[in-house]
């Protein structure tokens, strides 16, 4: 068993494009539900639309990389505004079943082959960040080729630039978040999230309020998307319920209403995926554990399910949350 | 209990004789016609109800006359089947019940809703209208709304002085008494400077001792103009504090005036006040028709 | 992209192989790998997949032609086919329905269409096939035999969500882990009828058997333990996703990625009337779906159990102070729910056809539309919503592509929210 690479591999999940598309998807899901306290089981669906509005504009219309990104927000924006205009008047678990469904039909309409033309279905889309026409993300980098850093920490130039890049984006995400919450409007999204009558009764305009939070927390999670795609290919099949639970259960570890519970949540989460997704194979092939590789690799998700359990029922607060503040627990 | 005075009440609210759907002189709440059924119960029914301005009107009756329905209906928390009523002159049938707070009329819950996970001051400032912190974009300049937050807690402590809260203004609410967290409540309504204060059944679970206070601040808010609506069945309430009663039954308005005089009305007390089981209510509404003289009570 | 040093190149390919290794287990769609490629000395290429409902069909012959330019492949046995072209214009792409398998044709267009190159290098052409006559059926009778086979899936899924409006009338929990308790039945089926080699008239009751046990250990084991715990409605919630992401993966653990069948799911289809053709697999499904559903409305009907489980679906409250023991009732309830999720899952193996590990997941949304369209909380509601959205799944497929025909029953969901959320038969609640 080679530990030093299992280490070493572990270590690198710490900072990758994969795992700072998590934390912008954790930090929407905490908008939507650790602040607001929506029922949003559909942030794989932002993220799919964010990842490939971009891909799409630049392939199919030709645009330049950051009108391409620009377009893959404003699509967040409108399946926001979609998805809330009809839902958010009902209970929770209604809009927890429409979100669902929501992510789900976004999902299937980019993989049918109906529209492969566009979005290239099953196989999805890929040659988008580095164009020949130098309007590409990947045109645009500034750091000559080579490699940087040490250790489990090395990086080309493209991975590089994709970090820096994305480590922007989510600072601006967490300084955007962190500045709302603090602002009336975050006190008055904090009152609906206890008691909406209670804040219709004081004149605010509760759907209105619902909706705007709504489409912030979709467009970190089509910021997610971006970032991810922005570092290598797109493809549907990433974007299943599976990765929504993924996050639902980094948000709930790092702590839900909390502003950096859902980033070092996610990180966690990504590290600790890591090291499964290392040690299991690796102990199946050296025998210590009786089954496939495989096997071994499925192993880690079941434990995602059994922890998210555990974790939902013994410290809903997760790591950093009050449980004092929590409106979603008796 | 130093503060006990006899509260002044206004008289002459009322044209002509003192009856269901009587107008007022100066009205602030003018409601036709309105009815509400759930599923074949006719839960409200009230042809016509005027509610005069700055005064104190109660609003009574037995359980399941629908005064919390009318309630509801007239603060916008639910819809009615048909009707129409303004407040000032501005038409309120199917306008929600936000828009109906920013118009000017606010309203308490039996079932207190203090934000218990917010501080006190943060419950207080929630309250404050016309916040340009709470716009979005604003929000993120605090430039733009950093002035009217300070100004607007400065109102918040008046306030919570005058409630005797101001000691507990950086505590959540949770961890407030019941009785407090009433006044809270109350304290948060006025913080959006409402001219109509909708109360229901402010009295509900309050101890004895509280419940000079609220009458005190109840009486105050006439004082300061305000007109008062409030459902109850304290009558020790209704009787000191009140300029107008509303008597409800099975629905309908069934009897209008003065609080000492309607309280004489003798079917008014035996159904409503006093203790006969033994009548059906129908009697008294007009709803069963009585055909032997002697054999109804 | 220079690498300096061996290390550092092994670790870059180990760090790309985790991300890759992460995603490959997030989804069952192998990695896209072109075959029988030609003419791959030019830059533009025209490609395509061949597939008839999913599945890929191999050796169908393409042939592309213009601007002087001809070239034919076959393809893969993933149905994928490639072909390089000199230059980006447009070309014509025959399928040869010589080569296709018996009963299949081109739906629509014809077998020989136009394709025109767009911004980018590569254009894809993909035939619309199916399940058809060379020559055409008349609508109605396609309609007919859409509607037969709506009313098959619709009962089968009536007997899934039958379940989760009775688990969310009695204790108000969105049971997100109802899809896996389907495929339980399924896998059971597997486990008794395939390696056990048992027959299957004695698979399927076992397997329905032991559905009922594992909503029984379910209840006891998780659901009434946190009910006493206190726990709160979004919590219980959130639990059951945990739980539908455990027994998900566990599935797949024991069964693998692929999709497996049951003896049995060919027979061989009857034509009976019009263009419907059911096979005895088929007919059996759809008698036992209705008997099933019969004797389980003359329990909630006429037993006392059953009037009990209405009782608290209406009120818990007053249920519970008129003497219904709450907890046995739900026990049961549980029971119910899980034996007839189970028998819905081994009857859709037969329908897909197919077992595969996530197929709870693809019929969770279904379900829940049915339900939702139904009434929340309304056993009726959820048979007349599941057999609305079988018919909607099945008759769309004449009007949309066939990979998207749980797209309208999806679409039908949110609408049913937007204009009536209470659904079919439930009440007019509060909803918001």
């Amino acid at each position: 068993m080679d530990w030093g690479m299992i280490l070493n591999n572990t270590l690198a999940g710490f900072l990758t494009p994969a795992t700072i598309a998590f934390a912008l998807a954790a930090l929407g899901l905490a908008m939507h539900f650790g602040f607001a306290g929506l029922l949003n089981f559909g942030i794989a669906g932002f993220m799919a639309i964010g990842g490939y509005g971009y891909a799409i504009s630049v392939l199919t219309f030709g645009f330049p990389w950051w009108a391409g990104m620009l377009m893959g927000i404003l699509g967040s924006v409108i399946f926001a505004l979609i998805l809330g205009i009809p839902t958010l008047r009902l209970r929770g678990d209604y809009l927890a079943i429409a979100t669902i469904a929501a992510a789900e039909i976004a999902r299937l309409l980019f993989l049918t082959t109906a529209f492969t033309d566009v979005t290239g279905s099953a196989d999805g889309l890929f040659g988008f960040n580095t164009r020949p026409d130098g309007s590409g993300f990947q045109n645009a980098n500034p750091i000559p080729p080579g490699t940087y850093g040490f250790g489990p920490f090395t990086y080309n130039e493209q991975t590089l630039w994709v970090l820096i890049f994305g480590l922007g984006v989510l600072a601006v995400a967490v300084w955007l978040l962190w500045a709302l919450m603090r602002s009336p409007w975050g006190r008055v999204i904090k009152g609906i999230r206890e008691d909406e009558e209670a804040i219709r009764s004081l004149g605010k305009n509760v759907f209105a309020y619902k909706l705007q939070a709504l489409v912030i927390g979709g467009v970190f999670g089509a910021l997610g998307g971006i970032v991810y795609t922005a570092a290598q290919n797109i493809s549907p099949g990433v974007y299943v319920t599976s990765f929504t639970f993924f996050v639902w259960t980094a948000l709930l570890l790092g702590g839900a209403a909390t502003i950096f519970g859902p980033v070092i949540g996610a990180v966690i989460f990504w590290v600790i995926q890591a090291f499964l997704s290392n040690l299991l194979p690796a102990l199946s092939l050296s025998g210590v554990l009786p089954v496939s590789t495989t096997q071994a690799s499925t192993l880690r998700f079941v434990l995602v399910g059994i922890g998210l359990m555990l974790l939902v029922i013994y410290r809903p607060q997760g790591i950093f949350g009050d449980k004092r503040e929590l409106t979603f627990v008796r | 209990m130093s503060d006990n005075k006899t509260p002044q009440k206004s008289t002459g609210l009322h044209i002509g004789t003192p009856a269901p759907g009587c107008k007022k002189k100066d009205p602030i709440l003018v409601a036709d016609n309105i009815k509400k059924s759930f599923g074949g119960l006719t839960a409200v029914d009230v042809a016509h109800l005027e509610i005069p301005k700055n005064a104190i009107t109660a609003l009574i009756g037995p359980n399941g006359a629908g005064k919390t329905t009318l309630f509801n209906l007239l603060t916008g928390f639910d819809t009615a089947d048909t009707g129409e009523w303004h407040l000032m002159g501005n038409s309120l049938a199917g306008v929600p019940s936000f828009k109906v707070a920013k118009m000017g009329q606010v309203r308490t819950f039996q079932l207190t809703k203090a934000l218990g996970l917010l501080t006190v001051m943060d419950n207080m400032k929630l309250g404050a209208k016309d916040q340009g912190g709470e716009s979005i974009f604003k929000a993120l300049l605090p430039g733009t709304w950093r002035k009217q937050d300070n100004e607007i807690g400065e109102k918040a402590m008046e306030l919570l002085k005058r409630f005797k809260l101001d000691a507990k203004k950086d505590d959540f609410a949770a961890s407030l008494s019941g009785g407090q967290r009433k006044l809270l409540e109350m304290a948060r309504a006025l913080m959006t400077d409402p001219t109509l204060v909708m109360l229901d059944e402010p009295m509900a679970g309050v101890n004895p001792a509280l419940t000079q206070s609220l009458l005190d601040h109840v009486l105050d808010l006439k004082q300061q103009g305000m007109t008062v609506l409030f459902v109850e069945h304290d009558m020790h309430m209704v009787r000191h504090i009140a300029d107008w009663v509303v008597v409800m039954a099975e629905g309908q308005v069934v009897a209008e005036g003065p609080a000492d005089t309607v309280m004489k009305e003798q079917a008014v007390i035996d159904a409503y006040l006093g203790a006969h089981q033994d009548t059906d209510l129908g009697v008294v509404t007009g709803r069963i028709d009585i055909i032997d003289e002697g054999g109804a009570k | 992209m220079s690498i300096l040093s061996v290390g550092g190149k092994r670790r870059l390919i180990n760090l790309l192989t985790v991300t890759f290794l992460a995603l490959l287990a997030l989804f069952s769609v192998s990695a896209p790998a072109l075959a029988d490629a030609v003419g791959e000395e030019y830059d533009a290429t025209i490609f395509g997949n061949v597939k008839v409902e999913g599945e890929p069909v191999g050796d169908v012959r393409i042939v592309v032609e213009g601007g002087g330019y001809k070239a034919e492949t076959v393809t893969d046995e993933k149905g994928r086919w490639a072909v390089g072209v000199p230059e980006k214009g447009i070309y014509e792409v025959t399928l040869d329905e010589n080569t296709l398998p018996d009963g299949i044709a081109v739906l629509e267009g014809g077998a020989t269409q136009e394709v025109e190159f767009g911004l980018t290098d590569r254009v894809a052409k993909n035939f619309f096939i199916g399940e058809g006559e060379r020559n055409t059926t008349s609508l109605f009778d396609q309609l007919v035999a859409r509607l037969v086979y709506g009313i098959n899936f619709g009962l089968m899924l009536g007997l899934a969500s039958v379940g989760v409006s009775l688990v969310f009338g009695t204790t108000g929990l969105s049971n997100f882990a109802h899809g896996e308790m389907v495929t339980f039945g399924a896998v059971m089926a597997l486990v008794f009828g395939v390696w056990m080699q048992l027959p299957m008239w004695v698979a399927i009751p076992l397997s329905v058997a032991l559905s009922a046990g594992l909503g029984w250990s379910l209840d006891a084991g998780l659901w009434q333990p946190l009910r006493k715990r206190g726990l709160a409605i979004v919590q219980l919630m959130i639990v059951s996703i945990g739980l539908s992401l455990a027994m998900r993966y566990i599935i797949q653990f024991f069964v693998g990625g692929a999709t497996e069948q049951l003896p049995g799911f060919d027979s061989p289809k009857i034509p009976l009337f019009g263009a419907v053709a059911l096979s005895v697999t088929d007919l059996v499904s759809m008698g036992l779906s209705v008997l099933v559903i019969v004797a389980f409305a003359f329990w909630l009907l006429r037993t006392k159990t059953g009037k009990a489980t209405r009782a608290i679906s209406d009120n818990p409250d007053l249920a519970a102070a008129s003497g219904i023991d709450v907890d046995k009732v739900i026990r049961i309830v549980w029971i119910m729910a899980a034996s007839l999720a189970g028998l819905a899952g081994v009857l859709w193996a037969y329908f897909r056809p197919g077992i595969k590990w996530d197929m709870g997941t693809q019929i969770l949304l279904l379900i829940f539309a049915a339900v939702t369209l139904g009434g929340l909380g309304t056993a009726f509601g959820a048979l007349l919503g599941a057999l609305v959205v079988g018919i909607l799944v099945e008759t769309s497929g004449l009007f949309i592509p066939a990979d998207l025909k749980y797209v309208g029953a999806l679409v039908v969901l949110i609408g049913v929210l937007l204009f009536r959320p209470q659904g079919l038969l439930g009440k007019k609640q509060r909803v918001g």
